[in-house]
């Protein structure tokens, strides 16, 4: 039933059970807050956001009142509340002089100043001086890990970091000990904080206490230039925000999408950062005897034009990276098509997916926000705590809700929610797919059921099985449902992956070939020229003596391997086109400029095409795109996710194959380590050295008991 | 008039008598309970209302109807928890009920959670109460032995009662910091609404009374709610429990009908102030949270709910701390307003950051080191605590201290004087 309300003289109709503080701002009050958060659960402990309401003898926390819970005026009139009256102005000044007399005065020091909820509302309701003639409070530093500064001096006991570790991330590693004034957040025993999405906290931290330590003191905010952009750590695509001092990537922060990543990113889409600086490729190098030297865009370009034009085109082959844009894709196989070489794959990893069953056999169709409707999910071979942590933010999410049941095949890892162990490999699977499992049960029960089906499961060699069986189980599972295509989901962990998929960046029988044969090609000597568009996750020892072009941004296993290196610029530095798991075309817009040489892929391809007399016909970006969203037109649709047909899982669950018994295990081994700059990050590599130590911590501890 | 022995409901508090089953059972205890329980739920709650008993922990909000406010037909279990976590300073009569007559205590909550259609109860008991938690655990074993409570008892309704220790923090005294350390985690009030009538324990209708209240039931039925409410004033009917530590001669625990003259109960149950009445500088009428009374306004002054609060202090847990004049009234707030600090639980910003700002001052206002200017700074600041806080902490904090200021300024600012002149020659 909606409630009329009278907010500082302003007559007002609101919905029922929201809170008293998003009325208010609903009818245009501003009101100050330090603990509430539209996504943490409520905790009302700053008192900041104090309100005034007719027949209420104290002032009322309008964060922790529901406008249901408003007593009715006795004549039925509506209740009175005002946000601007003495009595709420002297409240709001004695919470806001509580909070300073024990928080530092330092301000110049602090990485917070300039984004300080504390020191903007003191703006507006802090006094001019002070009146506290005691001694501040000290509290000791903790260690919180390599990615959380702290300064404990300066918090002011919000909970908003216990409440979003707890919560959101599922890790109870966060909590207050002491009481009274003595109350400290901490871990306990000051380990470091090992969830995928801890440095979250220093974002939700209104005050310095919690500020990022790998870019502490390095730059003040109002000398960034900001760049709304788009990650691609991972196949979720979370909105991001960049910012740069000069040509400095110094820092890159979560930005908000409702349907994506709501307002989190996960450590590695954050403090990725340090990794844009290192390991990178500024300039050409050509390998001469046996050792890369630098050299000019001229000489590595013509070196590899005379290596092309002297190679028929069933001896060439291309690989796409996991972080390459759609526009380089699309550039290099237009130039491959030309050369009449169609040897060319994105599947860097193997996956068994044929992109002409249709865009429904390769997507996450239920969409990352639909993932808030299901009630049973089914995980087959993912990890999607380490594969896509925001993506799992969004599965703990609907799990902290009630009423959701998770079953898993594949590895038993701690995901961050309870779920039920069906088997670690093929042959749960194949019981399920039979519908002799009693999880099948639960699946066909369900109005909203998910099967979300890993990457390594579908780079297996029984790949192509694996995704028949999970197609045959969605179909199953959705049989007379709403919206049945929403029942299938792969999840990818590469990001240039679906755009590839797309684009059509296979070879052309993509059921039986892939990289596979590809590096099998090369070792066997039945290969002369292989181009790695920023591919460095196969097997560069067995490329025998293929002439290997490497383009990318970082000196990594791929250009170790090169005989030509093109530098090329990182996803920072672009903009660029990527499609996320759900088929979601987003686009990254360029922060910063390459370094050095470095230029943006396309152009390299481009400036290539006219040297193995293949121009490619187009001079710019726009004029590129074009040409790409005539191949592929919902690249064209951004930020958007263009309905996908269901006649794909129809011709999936049709196919034949056996999957094997063998365990299904996660595409990703170490979370912080997945990609070429994430391994260029000492960050990355600290953090990563740090869950190793946990976890061989923890089997010490077990093997002991 | 004192209250005569017939009018009693604790006949052992002093632990004259046997403690367990087979002296409860002499003193009336048991007698009837499965008459009042035939009667209905109904019944019981129209006859506790009828009594008028106020709730004797210290808000003194009525219990019948508090007890009418649990839901009737609710799908979830509904609790009876009872606080025993005495920990208010100057309080001590719940620990006398479960030491001396844990039995009332316990037919109490049978008839409680009868009425409230609970069939569990939960003691929660302060954490230094260790030989009082034996007593009560003794006495629920006989009663469960007995078959007075438990599964198919002779009552007819089934009813658990647990004990359940708490580890000595005072805001889990406060009702919804109860909840959250029964359920085990750390004690720190909850937000209201909801309401713990509403979503209390483990997210059920629950009603938390104290012990006394609770104590007092089953002689409210056996002998009427006219009976009670007959005793006492009208709105603060009955008798009570008066706890009277501090300077007197004999302090004491007795019951006595509510509304007896302060000086009636000091001179006739403690043997009066220590060095005669007009010895006395004032008292703490409700245990330490409530304001203090200056000495003139004692003589006069009768105790309960409704007369304490017109002097802008409160009945409280009727825990009179009398202070004569060899008492130094600014140290004992300073050490008073330390207690405070020393519990705010440090959720909410105005009693984490305030009860020690007002400790600090108070300290210094002790020795006299202080400006003038900070008396009112100091009322200030416990004005902007008080009213402000998710709990009644914050009040309880800033009372005494409003309550010094109000009635000892003179004092107060006669030792800044003192201090400043004998530091002059040092300030020079």
């Amino acid at each position: 039933m909606p409630k009329d309300l009278i907010i500082d003289g302003k007559a007002i109709t609101v919905e029922d059970g929201i809170t008293l503080l998003q009325a208010c701002e609903l009818a245009g009050a501003e009101i100050p807050r330090f603990c509430y958060h539209e996504r943490l659960s409520i905790a009302g402990n700053c008192r900041m956001c104090l309100v005034e309401v007719q027949g209420s003898p104290k002032p009322i926390a309008s964060c922790a009142m529901g406008v249901n819970d408003l007593p009715p005026n006795r004549d039925n009139t509506p209740k009175v509340i005002s946000t601007r009256s003495a009595t709420v102005k002297k409240a709001r000044e004695g919470v806001m002089e509580f909070l300073l007399i024990n928080h530092p005065l330092d301000c110049p020091i602090c990485d917070q100043g300039g984004e300080c909820d504390l020191q903007d509302q003191s703006m507006g309701y802090g006094a001019g001086g002070s009146r506290f003639a005691e001694n501040k409070r000290a509290v000791e530093e903790k260690y919180l890990g390599p990615l959380i500064k702290t300064s404990m001096n300066r918090c002011i006991h919000c909970t908003r970091c216990v409440r979003f570790m707890t919560e959101i991330a599922g890790v109870e590693e966060l909590g207050a000990i002491g009481r009274g004034e003595d109350m400290e957040i901490t871990t306990y025993l000051e380990r470091g904080i090992l969830s995928e999405m801890s440095a979250n906290v220093n974002d939700l931290c209104p005050v310095g206490a919690l500020t990022h330590r790998p870019w502490a003191h390095n730059a003040r905010p109002w000398e960034l230039r900001k760049t709304e952009s788009i990650d691609v750590m991972d196949a979720v695509g979370s909105a991001i925000r960049i910012d740069c001092r000069g040509r400095e990537v110094m820092r890159i922060l979560p930005r908000n999408n409702d349907a994506v990543n709501e307002e989190w990113i996960s450590d590695k889409t954050r403090h990725v950062a340090d990794g844009l600086r290192t390991q990178r490729l500024d300039q050409p190098y050509v390998r001469k005897d046996g050792r890369l030297v630098p050299a000019t865009w001229e000489d590595a370009l013509a070196a590899v034009a005379e290596r092309i034009g002297a190679t028929k085109p069933d001896r060439m082959a291309a690989i796409a990276g996991p972080l390459a844009g759609a526009e380089e894709m699309f550039a290099l196989k237009d130039l491959f098509g030309r050369l009449g070489a169609s040897n060319i794959d994105c599947r860097e990893d193997g996956a068994k997916i044929d992109p002409g069953v249709g865009r429904a056999g390769y997507l996450f169709n239920a969409t990352i926000a639909g993932i808030e409707s299901a009630d049973v999910i089914l995980l087959i071979g993912t990890n999607p705590r380490i594969e896509a942590a925001v993506l799992n933010v969004r599965i703990r999410k609907r799990w902290r809700q009630g009423g959701l049941t998770v079953g898993v095949i594949g590895e038993q890892a701690d995901i961050g929610y309870p779920y039920d162990y069906l088997g670690a490999g093929g042959q749960t699977l194949r019981e399920l797919a039979d519908g002799k499992h009693a999880f099948a049960e639960k699946l066909a029960a369900a109005q909203a059921p998910l099967v979300i089906v890993g990457a390594a499961a579908l780079a297996r060699a029984d790949g192509r099985a694996v995704l028949a069986a999970a197609a045959r189980i969605a179909k199953a599972a959705s049989a007379g449902k709403d919206a049945s295509v929403a029942c299938f989901n792969v999840l990818h962990t590469a990001a240039s992956r679906v755009a590839g998929l797309d684009l059509g960046f296979v070879p052309k029988k993509p059921a039986t070939t892939g990289v596979a044969n590809i590096v099998a090609a090369a070792e066997g000597g039945e290969l002369d020229v292989l181009f790695l568009l920023g591919s460095d996750d196969i097997d560069t020892a067995r490329l025998g003596k293929t002439f290997v072009v490497y383009q990318g941004s970082h000196g990594d296993a791929g250009a170790h391997r090169a005989d030509v290196i093109f530098p090329a610029a990182a996803y920072p530095e672009k903009s660029a086109t990527y499609v996320n798991t759900e088929g979601r075309a987003q686009m990254t817009a360029r922060a910063a400029f390459p370094p050095g040489d470095a230029r943006e892929d396309w152009t390299i391809i481009r400036a290539l095409s006219p040297l193995v007399g293949q121009t490619l016909p187009y001079d710019s970006l726009p004029a590129l795109r074009a040409a790409m969203y005539k191949v592929a037109p919902q690249l064209a649709a951004l930020d958007r996710v263009t309905p996908s047909s269901g006649d794909a899982l129809d011709a999936l669950a049709g196919s034949k194959g056996a999957v094997k018994d063998e365990p299904f295990s996660s595409a990703v081994t170490d979370f912080y380590l997945t990609n070429p700059i994430a391994r260029a990050s000492a960050v990355m590599a600290e953090m990563s050295a740090l869950k190793a130590a946990a976890g061989k911590a923890k089997a010490g501890l077990s093997a002991a008991e | 008039m004192l209250l005569e022995d017939k009018d009693r409901i604790f006949r052992n508090i002093y632990g004259l008598h046997d403690s367990g089953l087979k002296g409860a059972l002499k003193r009336g205890s048991w007698d009837g309970t499965k008459f009042f329980i035939d009667k209905g739920h109904d019944w019981i709650i129209h006859e506790v209302k009828t009594s008028g008993l106020r709730g004797r922990g210290g808000a003194g909000f009525p219990t019948g109807l508090k007890w009418s406010f649990m839901p009737k037909a609710d799908p979830r279990p509904s609790y009876l928890v009872i606080n025993a976590d005495e920990s208010e300073p100057g309080s001590c009569k719940d620990r006398e009920i479960m030491r001396n007559d844990p039995h009332l205590l316990i037919e109490g909550a049978l008839l409680a959670a009868f009425a409230m259609r609970a069939h569990t109860c939960y003691i929660y008991i302060r954490g230094e109460f260790i030989r009082e938690r034996e007593r009560l655990q003794r006495a629920v074993d006989e009663a469960y032995a007995a078959k007075l409570i438990g599964k198919n008892n002779v009552h007819g309704w089934d009813f658990d009662l647990y004990l359940a220790h708490g580890a000595g923090a005072y805001i889990c005294g406060e009702e919804t910091a109860l909840l959250e350390s029964l359920e085990g985690r750390k004690g720190q009030p909850r937000l209201k609404p909801p309401f713990p009538a509403n979503v209390g324990l483990y997210g059920a209708p629950t009603t938390i009374n104290n012990v006394e209240s609770i104590a007092v039931v089953p002689d409210i039925l056996r002998r009427g709610g006219n009976w009670f409410a007959a005793l006492g004033l009208p709105n603060n009917t009955g008798t009570k429990l008066f706890q009277i530590s501090g300077h007197v001669n004999r302090p004491c625990v007795v019951e006595e009908e509510m509304g007896i003259p302060l000086r009636q109960l000091i001179d006739e149950h403690c043997g009066g102030v220590r060095g005669g009445w007009n010895n006395l500088m004032a008292v703490i009428p409700g245990g330490s949270s409530m304001p203090l009374i200056p000495a003139d306004l004692c003589e006069t002054l009768t105790m309960d709910f409704d007369s304490l609060t017109k002097l802008k202090s409160g009945m409280g847990t009727a825990a009179i701390i009398v202070l004569d004049k060899s008492a130094d009234v600014v140290k004992a707030i300073a050490r008073i307003a330390y207690f405070y600090k020393h519990e705010s639980c440090g959720q909410c910003t105005p009693c984490r950051e305030g009860t020690g700002w007002m400790w600090r001052v108070l300290e210094r206002m002790a020795r006299g080191e202080a400006e003038k200017s900070e008396i009112d700074k100091l009322f200030d600041v416990s004005k902007q605590i008080e009213g402000h806080t998710i709990c009644a902490l914050g009040d309880a904090a800033a009372w005494p201290v409003q309550g010094l200021i109000r009635h000892f300024r003179p004092e107060i600012e006669a030792r800044i004087d003192a201090y400043q002149a004998a530091h002059k020659e040092a300030a020079q």
